[in-house]
């Protein structure tokens, strides 16, 4: 039997009729065509489908789209205004190559906008623990580190770091 | 993967909620987290034909100290617990704990209750209420019960909840002053189950004599096991180093791991006792400071 709910995607209201199996990332994904979000395990371990749910991040591969009903959801669509400036996460990953394949960055911005929103001053033990959901077979995580590091900085308005890259 | 198909329910009340869990017999699942169910219903390990979701239901997620007893909802999150200043001030053991359970996303999803209820040996929490001598309230159509947690686990995915009752509430006595808790797990990469945990609670008078000692194991026996041999190793004398190595040992014979990816038996005995060693003289530790 279909439910009828109500959820505001990056700020936009839908109101959806699903069924109760349906997770939380198909209905982002097929229901309402925003492929920003990844699939990537598919069981709650690699951190690619990490959205906003009223604020708190969370793998949308492991919730339904019922349990959504009534909440708000943000997506990596919904973090800067189309043709508008990046959100300093954004920016942070382009000035400090935090992404190679690109297939884990939306996951891990997601995860680091709450993360920065705690605390926006994280020291490096902290970011990765922060991240220790996400998975990247990229970067090492190093550049991620950085970046994260960096709109830290941003947002806090401070002189963001060298974006120069290491030799070693 | 996709679920089998189902019906779901969001009653707005706990007692709707039992009203359904009775109506729907053991065709129905109660879904707080869904950190475990939900995996289990993708993987078909799980086939409900009823989901009936609590969170809607008021609360059910409160932390708060009442007459010497602290209360702890069900529905209260991993990252409730992780961030409680009043769990901080008691038990730093849920620093420990939350910390090592998946990783921060899931933790704002998944539930006290719901680890607990789940009823599985390798789930971190039931050790942590082991050694803080918690019990849990259970509710259902005629009210609720206390039950104290070494009566709570009886075997794999078995608890003491019946059918047509839902886990509602933790209750954990204040530890008396002279108080330290502590756990820590050994895991393969972050967000792995224990290859072995250890969850301590100390009391320690004045005279450095230990008055209360309580010690749950992880993931090293069917069941969640209680310590019992090492914990009598520890009340009524001073936390002396022999003692504490007798009570490591005790640990090591007493669990009962079975051989799997995380390793051997031998090995997982090993670190039991390993760990046994090293969150006593943690939880002794803050005892010393509290």
């Amino acid at each position: 039997m279909n439910k009828t709910i109500n959820v505001t995607v990056n700020g936009a209201k839908h109101t959806l009729d699903v069924e109760p199996r349906l997770l939380l990332v198909h209905m982002i994904r097929e229901v309402l065509s925003m492929t920003g979000t990844h699939i990537g395990c598919d069981t709650s371990s690699c951190g690619a489908c990490t959205i906003l749910l009223d604020g708190k991040s969370i793998k949308s591969c492991t919730v339904l789209a019922v349990q959504a009903d009534g909440k708000s959801i943000t997506t990596i669509e919904g973090l800067a205004p189309e043709g508008g400036p990046l959100h300093p996460l954004q920016e942070g990953f382009k000035e400090n190559h935090g992404l190679h394949c690109g297939f884990c960055t939306p996951g891990m911005i997601m995860r680091c906008v709450e993360l920065l929103e705690h605390n926006n001053n994280p020291t490096e033990e902290e970011i990765r623990w922060g991240i220790s959901g996400n998975l990247c077979r990229c970067t090492g995580y190093n550049n991620i580190v950085k970046a994260v590091q960096w709109a830290g900085a941003k947002m806090r308005g401070e002189e963001t770091p060298s974006t120069e890259p290491e030799f070693v | 993967m996709i679920a089998q198909s189902f019906q779901y329910e969001s009653p707005g009340t706990l007692a709707e909620a039992i009203a359904l869990l009775n109506q729907y017999g053991d065709e129905a699942k109660v879904l707080s987290g869904g950190h475990s169910l939900i995996p289990m219903m993708k993987l078909r390990f799980a086939s409900p034909g009823y989901v009936i979701d609590i969170n809607g239901i008021p609360g059910l997620s409160d932390i708060k100290e009442e007459n010497g007893v602290v209360h702890i909802g069900a529905l209260a999150r991993e990252a409730d617990l992780e961030h409680s200043a009043l769990l901080a001030k008691y038990f730093p053991i849920f620093k420990d704990v939350t910390k090592l359970i998946a990783d921060p996303q899931v933790r704002n999803m998944g539930t006290l209750g719901g680890n607990l209820a789940h009823g599985d040996a390798a789930n971190d929490h039931p050790a942590v209420m082991i050694a803080l001598g918690a019990s849990v309230i259970i509710t259902g159509a005629d009210g609720e019960r206390e039950v104290p947690i070494d009566e709570f686990f009886y075997g794999f995915y078995m608890t003491a909840i019946q059918q047509g009752e839902i886990l509602t509430e933790i209750r954990l006595p204040v530890p008396a002053a002279g108080t330290g808790n502590a756990y820590h797990k050994l895991e393969r990469k972050v967000g792995d189950y224990a290859t072995s945990g250890v969850a301590v609670q100390l009391t320690i008078g004045s005279d450095g004599i230990v008055t209360a000692a309580g010690i749950g194991l992880t993931n090293v026996n069917p069941v969640p096991l209680r310590a019992t041999r090492s914990e009598e190793a520890l009340v009524g004398k001073p936390l002396t180093e022999e003692n504490i190595l007798l009570a490591a040992q005790y640990a090591s014979e007493d669990c009962n791991p079975s051989a799997d990816l995380r390793g051997s038996e031998d090995y997982k005995r090993h670190v039991t006792g390993v760990l046994v060693k090293r969150m006593i003289k943690k939880a002794a530790e803050r005892a010393m400071a509290s």
